[in-house]
């Protein structure tokens, strides 16, 4: 089976899965104990107040017509009106999405090469000093939760040592670019404002190594043996017999191999990222799609929630179907024998 | 006799194994320190009260001291005491999500890996998949927040999004074990689809459960501290360790110790039962060899 038919297998099955998240997630949304129209008003607003927003948000409609009408906007890219802000819900995403995306981005950028950094220099040098100190760091930043890196950040980098900011996505006193594409730094380059690019740049740093940690370690640990283990074959050691330099083998026929496991695993910890940007936003106080999604999520803005977790998880989906393209590039098999998707 | 005394050998056996990394051990006294302290949280911990709607203005904010450990938040209360009495809360969230995803994740995946082939696999895999297309945190923040939010509301919500990951893993192990030569050879002298899954398959797929399960109870408290972070989990006045982070983060830098004890607390907790984990899978792992 060739890479295009392996895709087309790929992609209709991620239409499957969304389509059946799409249930999910209204059923989650709509089978809430209690009524989202008078959640959303509050316990004082009078009864024809209530009535109206029912009537507004098709709450008086049986279900299955209640979902056709909420596909059928979903489709169409209208998730309704949040609650809380009172816009549509499509406008907010499109207006914090972008500064979410930044944050990952630039995160996923550093876990990645960063942990196969670590990965690689830790397996060069086993059991050196600074192997074990990759060992120890990996072992904390597994198990340290985003949002603690995130206070310690603060703490140390925002107060201690305050060497780079801890609030938000810019300067007061920085001139902010026009918004074109809604990502900062794309946009400053843009319309040549360098001076918001480098303020932007550096709120970046934090709340994305905060993120980034976690993945990182898991990376650093994985490439590192899986590195070692295909340096332990015989085509490894027939390389260093015929006296090619060690560089090569690493790099041209070691690495590609070595990779698949830690490639693998990003999508999950791309996924991680998403989800704990949602509690790292809030230490940062940075106006991100997820600080968004939380106050909706406390306000119960139903509209607002559905429409944000259905927006994950299509980027969810998407990243899963690029890192299934990028193990397919990495590994033979996977393209040949069409990829069984067991992980 | 003769059975116990083959049982003391073999737990020796399993005893060495599991010690020979130090590491192992120390996750191993960690986790009881951790469980015995959350078991006599009131008889241990110096200020019991304080775990409460406790109120003592006059020692608010004090610095970590010999009287308070790791000091006083806003109210007067000690976080030492505090931070022993949300272990139980976390201890409780694992606990109980556990114990009701792997019996339940496990058997769909059994299912699905013994009937391969057929539509029950399909739609048990494709439900998998749908609940799989979320990152756990955030599909059990969603149905939080739906939900009023209590320490069993939140357990719920991690547990529906806990649950694929073990259809998923004993659903790999199933489908390959379904054709081995002991199960078609039960199938053939006429066993019961019940002793085939439980008997034949199941077995062979305890392994890794076990170990899954003994990672995840430091991943289930990391979710639920998520969780209670935002303000969705346990809530006030009762004591959880998110919630104790986040609050404290607002009083950062001068009372620092608000939120940088319990998140201490956290990494202890994640990290013991994740050696303790580790030291099971190389316990499980070697002994099959």
């Amino acid at each position: 089976m060739g890479l295009g038919r392996f895709m087309v297998r790929r992609l209709a099955l991620s239409l499957l899965v969304l389509a059946g998240l799409s249930i999910l997630i209204f059923l989650i949304a709509r089978v809430v104990p209690g009524d989202p129209a008078r959640l959303a008003l509050g316990p004082r607003a009078p009864e024809w107040a209530v009535q109206s927003l029912r009537e507004e948000m098709n709450l008086d409609k049986p279900l299955h017509v209640q979902y056709y009408l909420w596909l059928r906007g979903l489709l169409r890219g209208d998730l309704g009106k949040s609650l809380l802000t009172r816009r549509p819900v499509m406008d907010d995403i499109k207006e914090f999405l972008p500064a979410t995306c930044e944050i990952v981005l630039f995160s996923a950028l550093v876990m990645a090469v960063g942990g196969i950094l670590l990965g690689v220099l830790s397996a060069s040098y086993p059991n050196s000093w600074f192997d074990n100190v990759v060992r120890v760091v990996a072992y904390l930043g597994i198990v340290t939760p985003s949002f603690v890196w995130a206070v310690i950040f603060v703490l140390i980098f925002g107060y201690i040592w305050p060497i780079l900011p801890v609030i938000g996505r810019l300067e007061m006193t920085v001139e902010a670019p026009p918004v074109f594409t809604g990502f900062l730094l794309l946009d400053s380059l843009i319309f040549g404002k360098y001076e918001a690019f480098w303020d932007g740049l550096r709120h970046l740093i934090l709340p994305s190594v905060a993120l980034a940690l976690g993945g990182m370690a898991q990376a650093a640990r994985i490439t590192r043996s899986s590195l070692m283990e295909n340096m332990g074959k015989d085509y490894a050691l027939a390389q260093v017999a015929y006296g090619i330099p060690w560089r090569v083998t690493l790099g041209k026929y070691l690495l590609k191999p070595s990779l698949i496991p830690t490639v693998s695993v990003m999508a999950l910890d791309i996924a991680a990222l998403f989800a704990n940007a949602f509690l790292v936003e809030l230490v940062f106080n940075y106006p991100g799609i997820s600080g968004y999604g939380i106050r909706a999520m406390l306000n119960k803005d139903v509209n607002a929630i559905s429409g944000v977790i259905m927006v994950m998880g299509v980027i969810f989906t998407g990243v899963n179907i690029i890192v299934d393209l990028v193990v397919a590039y990495l590994d033979p098999r996977v393209r040949l024998v069409g990829g069984s998707q067991s992980g | 006799m003769a059975d116990s005394a083959k049982w003391r050998e073999r737990l020796g056996r399993a005893w060495y194994k599991f010690s020979r990394n130090r590491l192992s051990v120390v996750g191993l006294v960690l986790v009881v320190g951790i469980i015995l302290l959350a078991l006599l949280a009131p008889v241990v911990v110096p200020y019991p009260e304080h775990a409460g709607a406790f109120v003592d203005y006059a020692n608010a904010n004090l610095p970590p001291s010999r009287t308070y450990l790791f000091g006083t938040d806003v109210f007067g209360r000690d976080i030492f005491s505090r931070t022993i009495f949300a272990f139980r809360g976390a201890l409780i969230m694992a606990i109980g999500v556990l114990v009701t995803v792997v019996p339940l994740g496990s058997f769909l995946g059994l299912v699905a890996g013994y009937f391969k082939g057929t539509r029950l696999e399909a739609f048990i895999m494709r439900i998998t998949d749908v609940f799989l297309a979320l990152p756990p945190l955030i599909l059990a923040l969603a149905i939080c927040a739906m939900l009023r939010p209590t320490l069993f509301n939140s357990m719920m919500a991690v547990c529906v999004s806990w649950w694929p990951w073990y259809t998923r893993l004993v659903y790999g192990m199933a489908r390959s074990v379904r054709s081995e030569f002991y199960v078609l050879a039960a199938e053939v002298a006429g066993a019961s689809k019940a002793h085939i899954l439980f008997r034949e398959i199941l077995p062979n797929c305890m392994a890794p459960i076990f170990t899954k399960m003994a990672l995840d109870v430091g991943w289930v408290i990391l979710v639920g501290a998520g969780l209670s972070f935002v303000g969705l989990g346990e809530q006030p006045p009762t004591p959880a360790l998110g919630t104790m982070v986040s609050d404290g983060a607002k009083y950062l830098p001068h009372l620092w110790w608000n939120s940088v004890f319990p998140a201490i607390a956290i990494m202890v907790m994640v990290l013991s039962f994740n050696l303790l984990g580790d030291g099971i899978r190389d316990m499980l792992a070697r002994e099959e060899a």
